[in-house]
């Protein structure tokens, strides 16, 4: 009996294709061979079988291939950060230079001791954020290895201009070493190198919490990042108010700070932006004016072709012609 | 028109010459043009703004 209905319940399925016309023709033509007349309680069985069974199939396709797959958690995806009202990233407006002063003076004074700045030279920063002067003076502070004298011997020199900052560590492992494990990372592009930019990097210094909130799993050492991707991150909150002491006497407030680091870590990351921008913008003046050009030459080549008339005049019907 | 036709276009190596002469004439003027505005827009904000403060505040310490 149950094999039969489901049989029946299969050939269902086949009918519905069809069209219920054939349903009720094919039941029919059964009904005429078999003996037995379908009942309406089977049916109703039978139709109840394969509504549940086309929305079982369906629920079943959508479990498997339906939800979005995460490959991490939004733990592990780390806090979105806002997006901030950046001067300095609008279309036609440059660094703001004081800014970046401030920015290399927060960097040399707090970031410096662990992370290194290595693809900067010293030149770079003259006419950016310092006087030629002093990035001499700078450079002069710190010892570089010569090219090798007549008996081969590296020797020891003073910096100039052409060097790069030297890094805080001799090499990665010195840094893992020192920093419990984990590596800072260099930071001449890590503007460009992170989601969210400026946004994110500003996020992260001020981002923290004053203690990690209720059932947040940390590793020992590490310290509570909502924004930062997984949200145990080694390094401990840096940025106090009032850790740095700016010479043009900003108030050094933690914000402050992580907004002038932040806009001197872009431009580190893309020095040129000035330039491009300022070239951007002459590029665009002269596209627009030659687009509209050409826009008027189009119309007036077509004015002649646009606003001509085509008309069928047709002759008119005389009293000669015989019908 | 026609004497400012003769002058200029009449012989292509006149048409050559305007041609070129105008295009430097104006790459010059547009330049400075736009510099111009640009740092009218940035005012304040680029190293050459600022950097009267720290040059006269090394020689004053000289």
């Amino acid at each position: 009996m149950l094999a039969r209905s489901c049989l029946r319940s299969t050939r269902l399925f086949n009918g519905a294709r069809n069209g219920a016309n054939t349903f009720t023709k094919r039941s029919f033509s059964t009904s005429g061979s078999g003996a037995s007349t379908e009942s309406p309680t089977k049916l109703n069985i039978a139709a109840v079988a394969s509504t549940a069974l086309a929305v079982g199939s369906v629920a079943w396709y959508y479990h498997l291939y339906g939800p979005t797959a995460h490959a991490m958690t939004p733990a592990e995806e780390g806090l979105h950060p806002a997006k901030y009202p950046w001067v300095h990233e609008q279309w036609f407006k440059t660094f703001d230079h004081q800014a970046l002063r401030r920015g290399f003076q927060v960097y040399r004074e707090v970031c410096m001791a662990c992370h290194s700045l290595s693809r900067v030279p010293y030149r770079a920063l003259v006419g950016t954020v310092l006087t030629v002067d002093e990035a001499k003076a700078l450079a002069e502070e710190n010892e570089y290895d010569t090219e090798p004298n007549d008996e081969g011997e590296i020797e020891k020199r003073p910096g100039k201009l052409s060097d790069y900052i030297p890094p805080p560590y001799k090499n990665d492992e010195a840094a893992r070493a020192a920093n419990n494990g984990a590596l800072p990372p260099d930071l001449s592009l890590i503007i460009k190198a992170r989601h969210g930019g400026c946004n994110y990097i500003f996020s992260l210094l001020t981002g923290y919490p004053e203690e990690p909130p209720a059932g947040a799993q940390l590793a020992a050492g590490m310290n509570f990042n909502p924004y930062f991707p997984g949200t145990g991150i080694a390094m401990a909150r840096v940025l106090y108010d009032g850790l740095v002491e700016y010479e043009d006497e900003t108030p050094a407030t933690t914000s402050q700070m992580a907004k002038d680091v932040v806009e001197f870590l872009n431009w580190a990351a893309e020095p040129e932006m000035d330039d491009r921008k300022r070239m951007g913008m002459k590029v665009l003046t002269v596209t627009a004016v030659l687009f509209a050009l050409s826009i008027w030459v189009k119309r007036y080549k077509w004015a002649s072709v646009k606003s001509r008339k085509i008309v069928y005049d047709p002759p008119k019907a005389s009293n000669n012609v015989r019908t | 028109m026609s004497a400012l036709y003769n002058a200029l276009f009449r012989n292509n190596f006149q048409m050559l010459g305007v041609v070129f002469a105008s295009a430097f004439a104006f790459e010059m003027a547009y330049d400075t043009g736009m510099n111009r505005l640009w740092d009218n827009m940035n005012k304040g904000r680029q190293w050459k703004d600022i950097r009267s403060r720290y040059v006269e505040a090394e020689e004053e310490e000289e």
